[in-house]
């Protein structure tokens, strides 16, 4: 698609692939969202959602062979999640690094950045023409491309309505679905999504191998 | 003969006074808890019964001696419903009070105000009448064992209903630990009539294990655990191995009470004409109402909530008279449920409209007649039904069914046969689920640190937990303890943790109080509140996903003013139906017409709707399977064409076009039907096993016919036949081989994996299991939000650790509760080399009833979320070209 006048992908992950920079972006992934719940509540979720995520990311990573691995902020749920990594995740993580760049952009969950991981930490980032940060900013941002919000789809037809996270784009600005296993979505007709576009926006909706467009007619709300 | 000097005299006078002689059936009860045996009473309603439970109790306590210390409490009480609990509490009063017993008898429900739960701890009455899931609470409670010391009795009322459940399972394994807390204690069931009585006493029964394990051996000796710090145990402390634990039946004398007189059961054909499909029974309506008219009062029972507004509708369209005619489900308040029960016991109306949630419960004197809309589905559950109409023994029942269609007409029939010989459904035996004894450990836990060699053997003298392994109990413990995961991460977040000495606690007060917050084995499906009100868009506060992220994770970029919350509530309904509905919608709920504005959360936003004819909500059939007996009555009847002279002339008559155009198989045959319909094909199969099991049937059938090429479209199912559509002829398929019984295997085993009965189940499970909370201090979380967060959870644990505890849980849930495999799996032995195929040309009589079912249920699961995906992108393009 074209976004501010340049041509990217939007991957069936949910990743954002910038084919001349090399780079691929990917938002919220809440590495270590499962294990919070066990540390705060003493609930116990399964901890395999950190694998989980690494393992849809390696794919992506093997797939396009990125330069620059760009993620775009609530890359780890909470400020202690780094160092519960299990030693094996930690290890395919550091792997990612090895011949090319990790970007981590700041997010709200995740101020700091990593501490021990390689890679760079950032508030923000202009490249190919494009601003990538972790929240959107309010009003009409050309070329802005951010995560945060978590937009998901409820799209109706003749036959029933189905839930997916998705992309959400006006042709200005993008928000990325979030990457991570245990991350929910949030519809993308709520109020948070209001005063974000110029014109009523189109929603990418995972499907699996591909990302289907729908128009506002076919969404409902939850 | 029992001798009657079994009562005190102050309790035979009290007899006489009341003019009534005691049931044979009540002094052997007194007998039995003399001589310290536990009992099962089966009696048909109306004979005493719950006094012939209580009688024992009563005479002990009025002969106790005076006692310095307070005593603790002497019988509980246990009742599946929380109204039944308290009216039985006043109905326990008028003997107490008549006879001068100087005995408290206070009931304890959710509903119990605080300061009354906190004096009962205190002060305990000498009777507590409560439900399973407060029981639970009190054995997850520090003081439990004080305070049931004094134990003598527990009664446990409708155990028919009880024991074939979770619920069952859980209440199993707190009588055991009550056992323990008091080792004389009698038990008592009180049960409707059953099939098989000796899988109620099974149930109810202490069970011992044949060679006790040498417990300190095992015990004493701390050595460093496999996974949660257990005992490696390979082959577990010896003793303790897959031994069957005694199925003792005997441990426990039945009682049986007399039967009372043959229930008087006719079947309606209304206007002598049955509908062909259908499940209202609407044709019948003016009938109905004519017969209410002549009846003293009436029970109208349906099979689920929008057939009991649908038949409130019509019959109030209908009521001239302005007769008092009231609604009973489980959507409406308790408030307004409570209300109807109260006029209904003060004998003001002359019929309720109700569900399941009268099967069963408090008695009325009143009621005449027990009408049945719509096809009965079992004849247990029917025989249960008419036994609320006229609780004189000596009077005979009268019930009324009237069939809603055809097929209905058969089952109708076949259950009225069967309930005059006497003949009942059989229940399968229950293995005690894993994710209820989870709970019950963590609650172990939370009341008083345990060896596990103790409660291991405690576990299993409950009934359905007799045949547990040594390693399946381990595996729950480690779940509770840990989650039970091959990867040690929460290994420093135990919830519970072992001392050097070997016994098992709560780590802190804050999983105690969390686990507390969450006792019970009723999940419920996701309930919304109906409320009326105009509803806004949904907005943060409303709909974002707890657990699952986007409220805590993401913060909006502007704050929203919180949305008055408000509008009258006026019942709950199941989620699923509102998201049928679009805005605009008009239904019907509690008995009127209201418009569907929209859904907010676990707030559903409704108005009244000017229209008095609502637009039809897609109407489900029932929610109980047809039982297995009456299918094979069905079956039966079917056949055989001297049976079709009961049936009225149109029935008869269609069943011989059928006859005449197609065929009718053989008792032990299943008919299968092909034929072309517009530009699709179809294939109809009568296997007569309930929707479920054709349900399962339909998605197995559907994905071999895929691999076979033969694009199946779509499918159908209802009690009685299967459809299933494609885009090419059916005509010519190897059959024996498309419904060979390997399909239970791993296509199965595939296409439950990714099925959303799976992921339901799975909720379920881990509700129960306490993997995922249902609420969490000052919060109590949708179930839509938790519907959300469970199917990320389930995915990402199917892939990472298959045979996790929870999945197993998971797995036999859905194939028994969800998917009746077992039943599919009889069906299709039954049938192997018996499929009798008609090609024909165009639709058959019996198949008109199952097409004009296409098209009222919706596509679900993965392939077809696909198919909306790219169905919805194609009118985008559609809209952009035009």
């Amino acid at each position: 698609m074209l976004l501010a006048g340049r041509t990217v992908l939007l991957r069936g992950s949910g990743a954002l692939w910038l084919a001349s920079e090399r780079a691929l972006v990917v938002a919220d992934l809440h590495f270590e969202k499962g294990s919070s719940y066990a540390a705060r509540f003493g609930q116990m979720l399964p901890p395999y959602d950190t694998r989980e995520t690494l393992t849809r990311l390696e794919a992506e990573v093997a797939a396009l062979e990125p330069a620059t691995l760009i993620f775009l902020g609530d890359s780890f749920h909470d400020g202690a999640a780094e160092d519960r990594l299990a030693a094996d995740d930690a290890d395919r993580l550091r792997a990612l690094a090895v011949g090319r760049d990790l970007i981590w952009a700041v997010g709200n969950h995740d101020a700091d950045g990593p501490r021990a991981l390689p890679g760079q930490v950032i508030d923000e980032m202009a490249i190919g023409g494009l601003i990538l940060r972790h929240e959107p900013e309010p009003g009409v941002q050309p070329g802005e491309v951010a995560g945060h919000l978590h937009p998901a789809a409820r799209v109706s037809s003749g036959r029933g309505s189905v839930r997916k996270r998705c992309f959400v784009t006006d042709g200005q600005r993008l928000i990325l679905p979030a990457f991570g296993a245990y991350t929910g979505g949030l519809n993308i007709l709520d109020q948070a999504f209001a005063g974000l576009f110029a014109a009523p926006p189109l929603a990418g909706a995972l499907g699996g191998r591909r990302v289907h467009a729908v128009g506002p007619k076919s969404l409902r709300p939850d | 003969m029992v001798p009657a000097d079994l009562l005190p005299p102050r309790f035979s006078e009290w007899f006489a006074a009341r003019g009534w002689s005691p049931r044979a059936h009540q002094l052997a009860m007194i007998e039995k808890a003399k001589a310290g045996r536990d009992a099962l009473l089966i009696a048909p309603t109306g004979g005493g019964k719950t006094l012939a439970g209580f009688l024992p109790s009563l005479i002990e306590l009025a002969e106790r001696a005076p006692r310095n210390t307070p005593a603790g409490i002497h019988t509980l009480y246990i009742s599946p419903l929380k109204a039944l609990a308290v009216d039985v509490e006043r109905n326990l009063m008028t003997p107490i009070r008549e006879m001068g017993l100087s005995i408290v008898a206070e009931s304890r429900t959710g509903d119990t105000g605080e300061s009354r739960k906190a004096r009962q701890r205190i002060r305990p009455p000498d009777i507590l009448l409560t439900t399973p899931e407060q029981l639970a609470l009190f054995c997850a409670w520090e003081g439990a064992r004080e305070y049931f010391a004094d134990l003598s009795c527990v009664i446990v009322d409708e155990a028919h209903a009880m024991w074939p459940s979770k619920r069952g399972d859980l209440l199993a394994l707190d009588i055991a630990r009550l056992q323990t807390f008091a080792p004389r204690l009698r038990r008592v069931g009180l049960s409707a009539t059953v099939d098989d009585p000796d899988l109620v006493r099974r149930w109810l029964g202490r069970h011992r294990q044949e060679d006790p394990p040498p417990l300190g051996e095992v015990a004493a000796k701390p050595t460093e655990g496999a996974s949660a710090g257990l005992r490696p145990s390979p082959s577990g402390p010896p003793g303790h191995l897959p031994q069957r634990g005694r199925i003792d039946a005997s441990s426990v004398d039945l009682v049986l009470g007399s039967g009372g007189a043959q229930p008087v059961v006719e079947v309606l054909v209304s206007g002598g004409r049955v509908p062909w499909a259908g499940h209202t029974a609407q044709h019948a309506m003016a009938e109905v109402y004519e017969i209410i008219r002549q009846s003293r009062t009436a029970l109208v029972f349906v099979n689920t909530r929008f057939q009991a507004e649908f038949a409130f509708q019509e019959l109030w369209k209908l009521n001239d008279d302005g007769l008092p005619i009231a609604l009973h489900h489980g959507s409406l308040s308790a408030e307004q449920r409570r209300k109807v029960e109260a006029a209904m016991a003060r004998g003001d109306l002359r019929a309720v409209v109700c569900t399941s949630t009268l099967d069963m419960g408090i008695d009325w004197g009143d009621v005449d007649l027990v009408i049945q809309l719509a096809a009965p589905k079992g004849a247990s559950r029917m025989v249960q039904r008419i036994g609320r109409a006229n609780h004189r023994l000596d009077e005979p029942s009268r019930a009324l069914f009237v069939p809603a269609s055809r097929f209905e007409m058969l089952e109708c029939r076949a259950a009225a046969d069967a309930i005059l010989e006497n003949h009942l459904d059989g229940e399968p035996a229950r293995v005690g689920a894993l994710d209820v004894l989870a709970q019950h450990v963590m609650g172990c836990a939370c009341s008083e640190p345990f060896r596990l060699v103790d409660l291991y053997d405690e576990v299993r003298s409950a009934g359905p937990y007799a045949d547990l392994s040594w390693e399946d109990f381990e595996t729950v413990v480690d779940f509770v303890s840990t989650g039970g995961y091959a990867l040690k991460t929460y290994d420093r977040f135990r919830r519970i943790v072992e001392d050097k000495d070997g016994f098992w606690k709560a780590r802190n007060a804050q999983v105690v109080q969390r686990h507390r917050m969450n006792v019970g084995a009723i999940v419920s499906p996701a309930v919304v509140n109906v409320r009326i009100g105009g509803g806004r868009r949904p907005s943060r506060s409303g709909s974002a996903p707890t657990l699952s992220g986007a409220r805590s994770d993401a913060k909006p970029a502007s704050t929203f003013a919180d949305r008055a919350r408000g509008g009258r509530k006026i019942g709950e309904a199941e989620e699923g139906y509102f998201e049928q509905l679009t805005p605009g919608d008009t239904f019907v709920f509690a008995g009127q017409v209201w418009q569907f504005n929209s859904l907010v959360g676990a707030d559903a936003y409704v108005s009244p709707a000017p229209a008095k004819d609502p637009k039809m909500p897609s109407w489900g059939g029932s929610k109980f399977p047809l039982s297995t007996y009456l299918a094979s009555r069905v079956r039966k009847m079917m056949h055989d064409e001297a049976e079709w002279t009961a049936l009225p002339p149109d029935v008869q008559e269609w069943m011989a076009y059928q006859k005449a155009r197609s065929l009718i198989p053989d008792e032990d045959e299943m008919l299968l039907e092909t034929f072309p319909r517009g530009k699709r094909f179809h294939m109809v199969m009568y296997p007569f096993e309930g929707r479920l099991a054709h349900t399962t049937l339909a998605m197995l059938l559907t994905r071999r016919l895929d691999r076979l090429g033969v694009g199946p479209l779509g499918f159908v199912c209802n009690d009685y036949a299967l459809n299933i559509w494609s885009l090419r002829p059916m005509d010519e398929l190897d059959l024996p081989d498309l419904f060979d019984q390997d399909m239970l295997g791993d296509d199965l085993e595939d296409w439950l994996n990714e099925s959303f009965l799976m992921k339901r189940a799975f909720k379920a499970c881990a509700l129960v299991g306490g993997l995922i909370e249902r609420r969490y201090p000052g919060e109590e979380k949708s179930g839509r939000q938790v519907t959300f967060s469970t199917d990320l959870i389930y995915d990402v644990l199917r892939k990472h650790q298959p045979d996790h505890l929870l999945l197993r849980c998971a797995r036999m849930d859905a194939a028994t509760g969800q998917l009746d495999v077992a039943r599919l799996g009889d069906l299709l032995a039954r049938i192997k080399g018996r499929i009798r195929h008609a090609a024909l040309d165009k639709v058959s009589p019996f198949a008109v009833p199952i097409m004009l079912e296409i098209g009222r249920e919706r596509a679900p699961g993965d392939a077809a979320g696909e198919m909306i995906l790219a169905e919805a992108e194609e009118d985008l393009i559609a809209e952009a070209l035009s």
